[in-house]
């Protein structure tokens, strides 16, 4: 690292990210109640008086509170009006969308509590409810965004509805999936829903964060945030072993996974060490093919928060080895670890890569344009 | 070649304030610690954000696992994104000193009859010779 | 490399090797009076505490040219000799033995286990064979039960360092498992943190899978967890004579690792002010990683290229892993090893870290 070069860098971007796809965008409510419009009176009432049930210990609120307020947002990205960062559709425009002329944002709301509430009931209404908040007053009044379809992974007859009513709607890009289920994804009971993605076209998006109730590492819940945030690479690489091991992917051929910030440099010696074990155990995972090649096929990655090598260009060789067109920026505004498309890579990319890895990817797993 | 910019009257920047200016085309935070001045340009060398207008904080300091304590209350500047410490007095970040800064200037406080012979530069200000002023070189 | 190059580099040091108790039986004369009654009143004596984590058959545990006649891999001293300390002109070997001892849920009968497989090592393996060396097994949920067994075992210069799953019931650096590391900092003793799990947790918090192979991949995930909790909770800072050993961990999942642990600690370095050095430059210092497996790429140019991001020598320590099934024939060192890091690794690494090696 070097502080000349940075400062350099910082005073000269380059410009190849101008124009590009955003792949995690989080918009935010201003009240709970903003969701009431799209609620029966039955889950107003249940909403009002019990609310979010998800498996820990707090009503609201992390275990894990974050660094900055809001639960780790960034401190700039507060609207005078006092709302949340990310409930104010001119603030995202202004920080974001227009300032980097965004082609389009991919929504990702971590709000609602669908996917993790113990009433499922309540959890599948809440997942239309979002659905139906993130058209109204994002999408709509802003094309350039699309919306991730919830849905609740325990309630499969909900689930499959949801994914099948929002089919064909061009403001759904794809189905967002928590990725710490009660179960590893790819487990049999999750096999129908999978295959209803694929069949409606849609990637599955799997964004980090909330809890399932397990904890956070195989070796339990740790103290600190400072071991919460990168165990959600963990959960991924479960994720990805899971998919993979289960054989998903022979029984769904279309399934398309993105792993959303989850960062990506863990992604090579992962298919590493699936390809070694596998040598060893195939009699047992009976696949078709080699784990990596799986994994080539079927997984994208996006960007943030971007690992940062201690040798700038060692970031090369990683996306070398997942392959750039598998590889999507993303910025995951307005939370604090969010990455600027100007200084994330600290090291330049090849031109074709840039615009593979800024816009084209995305635009073509999305079908946009 | 470096010059001379009169950015501020002093006491409109109380000890614990801070005021972003704009010098030579540059947005640069001018800070008061106890009656000392001190300039950072308002970009994070990390990721670009605007630097100076984060947290201002204290340094935490421990002994051990478990130990917790504050020092120089109101000398470190925390970037509004990614939570990176910077001393205010001297742009370097907490975690990597060596390896990483925000790039500082000389500031000096002058009586406004001093610098009414010049050669400095006031952008915005207009200078009374009763006063004292905040100068930044760069 | 050829086993002749490694009799040439003067006799390496094997930093993990698997011997296995034959059955419970075997540990009962080296159990105290008070335990072999409560063992025989309960039918202990009839099991074999196997790990769910280490099959003993899975092809993955047992490379099939070192299956036995008669018990369980491992469990025999002569074919261990013949297996793997004569073919490769081994100097010293370090005996790591996974045991479901340190699973058990009362902390007592966890330790009692222990102390028998201990005892048992002492006098059926360190007595018969002077290459060998060994971890005292600890009930890794009892800090305190834990030290105790430290202390008792210390005394035995054979015994080089301790023992534990990665993946246990708290994550390692929690405090209450601090006396653990108390007593092996003052005895000299690095802690080995051998990959498995005692499934008081899913690999991850997202759930249990179907497969060993899962669970096989996720102990890589493990180590960075456990990696990153020594980190967090200070360990390294509390005990600063104190080193780690990452036993059976893949090793090429840990660049990356490091370069995420840097990046959260210049944000969030504040929760856990006593953290106060570049991560990655911690676990240079003190952290270790035995060379088998080796999740490698395809390629060995980018082999050496991924071990060039650990950015020290000092790091890798030789590992036969017998008889763990993770190399064919007799080269147990993976090709591409960088041949600075190969030279260092096979003796010098290994007395660098243990510093009861040295006086061997």
């Amino acid at each position: 690292m070097n502080v000349t070069l940075r400062e350099t860098r910082i005073e000269k971007p380059a410009q190849q990210h101008l124009g590009f796809v955003d792949c995690d965008v989080h918009p935010f409510f201003r009240t709970p109640a903003d969701f009431d419009p799209f609620l029966s009176a039955r889950w107003r009432e249940h909403r009002v008086t019990i609310g979010n049930r998800a498996r820990q210990p707090l009503a609201k609120g992390s275990l894990y509170p974050r660094m900055s307020p809001g639960n780790g947002m960034r401190m700039d990205a507060w609207p005078a009006d006092g709302g949340p960062p990310g409930s104010d559709l001119a603030m995202m425009r202004e920080q974001l969308l227009d300032l980097f002329d965004v082609r389009y944002g991919l929504l990702a709301p971590l709000v609602g509590g669908a996917a993790g509430d113990r009433n499922v009931d309540f959890g599948a209404a809440m997942a239309v409810a979002v659905n139906e908040w993130q058209c109204a007053v994002f999408c709509d009044p802003e094309p350039r965004l699309k919306a991730s379809v919830q849905i609740t992974l325990e309630h499969e007859d909900a689930a499959i509805a949801e994914i099948e009513r929002r089919a064909g709607d061009p403001r759904f890009a794809q189905v967002n999936i928590p990725p710490r289920g009660l179960e590893p994804l790819g487990r049999r009971r999750y096999r129908k829903i999978l295959a209803a993605c694929a069949a409606n076209g849609f990637p599955i998006s799997l964004h980090l964060g909330g809890t399932s109730g397990h904890a956070s590492t195989g070796s339990g819940w740790p103290s600190f945030y400072h071991e919460e945030h990168p165990s959600y690479v963990q959960s991924m690489q479960t994720l990805v072993t899971s998919l993979v091991c289960e054989g998903a992917f022979d029984e769904v051929p279309d399934l398309k996974v993105v792993m959303v910030e989850g960062g990506f440099a863990w992604l090579p010696a992962l298919a590493w060490r699936l390809d070694r074990t596998w040598k060893r155990l195939r009699a047992e995972v009976p696949l078709a093919k080699a784990p990596s090649e799986y994994v080539r096929e079927h997984f994208w990655v996006t960007t943030q928060p971007m690992e940062e090598p201690e040798r700038a260009e060692d970031m090369l060789r990683t996306i070398e080895w997942i392959g750039p067109e598998r590889v999507m920026f993303s910025t995951d505004y307005p939370h604090w670890d969010q990455d600027d498309p100007r200084y994330a890579f600290k090291v330049k990319l090849p031109e074709d890569w840039a615009r593979l890895i800024y816009r084209e990817n995305a635009l073509a797993l999305y079908r946009l344009d | 070649m470096a010059s001379r910019h009169v950015v501020a009257a002093a006491d409109e920047i109380p000890p614990g304030g801070r005021k972003i200016v704009t010098v030579r085309g540059r947005q640069i935070g001018v800070f008061n610690l106890g009656g000392e001045f001190f300039a950072l340009i308002n970009v994070c060398p990390h990721q670009g954000a605007k630097l100076c207008e984060g947290a201002i904080v204290s340094q935490l300091v421990s002994n051990g696992p478990g130990e917790y304590g504050l020092a120089r209350p109101g000398e470190i500047i925390r970037c509004p994104w990614h939570c990176w410490e910077f001393d205010i007095r001297t742009g370097q970040s907490w975690c990597e000193p060596d390896d990483v800064k925000a790039r500082s200037f000389n500031v000096t406080v002058e009586a406004g009859g001093t610098l009414a012979k010049g050669p400095f530069v006031a952008e915005t200000l207009s200078v009374s010779v009763e006063r004292q002023y905040v100068v930044v070189e760069m | 490399m050829s086993s002749t190059t490694l009799t040439a580099l003067g006799g390496a040091i094997d930093c993990d090797i698997h011997p296995a108790v034959p059955n419970a039986r075997a540990l009962l004369p080296h159990m105290d009076e008070y335990w072999r009654e409560h063992m025989l009143r309960r039918g202990l004596e009839r099991e074999n505490f196997d790990l769910s984590a280490y099959p003993v058959n899975a092809p993955i545990n047992v490379r099939p040219d070192w299956k036995l006649e008669k018990g369980p891999p491992g469990s025999s001293l002569a074919d261990m000799q013949a297996h793997v300390l004569e073919p490769m002109g081994t100097g010293l070997a370090i005996c790591n033995v996974l045991h479901g001892a340190q699973a058990m849920m009362s902390e007592d009968l966890s330790a009692a286990l222990c102390r028998g497989v201990n005892n048992w090592l002492a006098a059926e393996w360190l007595d018969r064979d002077p290459r060998l060396r060994a971890s005292i097994l600890v009930p890794q949920h009892s800090g305190e039960l834990a030290a105790e067994e430290i202390e008792r075992m210390a005394g035995d210069r054979r015994f080089v360092q301790v023992l534990m799953l990665a993946m246990a019931e708290l994550p390692p650096g929690r405090r209450q498992l601090w006396p653990i590391y108390r007593a092996a900092e003052k005895h000299g003793l690095p802690i080995g943190l051998h990959a498995g799990s005692t499934f008081r947790h899913p690999p991850s918090a997202g759930g249990w899978g179907s497969t060993l192979m899962e669970d096989y991949v996720s102990y890589a995930q493990g180590f960075a967890a456990a990696l990153n909790s020594l980190l967090a909770e200070g360990v390294f800072q509390k005990f600063p004579d104190l080193k780690v050993v990452l036993i059976e961990s893949g090793v090429t999942w840990l660049p990356a690792s490091m370069w995420r642990i840097n990046k959260t600690w210049r944000g969030v370095r504040s929760e856990v002010p006593w953290l106060n050095k570049l991560p990655a430059d911690i676990i240079r210092a003190r952290v270790r990683l035995t060379a088998q497996p080796l999740d490698a790429p395809a390629d060995s140019a980018g082999l050496g290229m991924v071990l060039e991001q650990l950015g020290s020598e000092d790091m890798l320590l030789f590992a036969s892993d017998y008889p763990h099934w993770q190399y064919d024939g007799a080269d147990a060192v993976p090709a591409g090893i960088p041949a600075g890091m190969l030279q260092k690794m096979m003796v010098e690494n290994a007395r660098a870290t243990y510093p009861r090696l040295k006086a061997a």
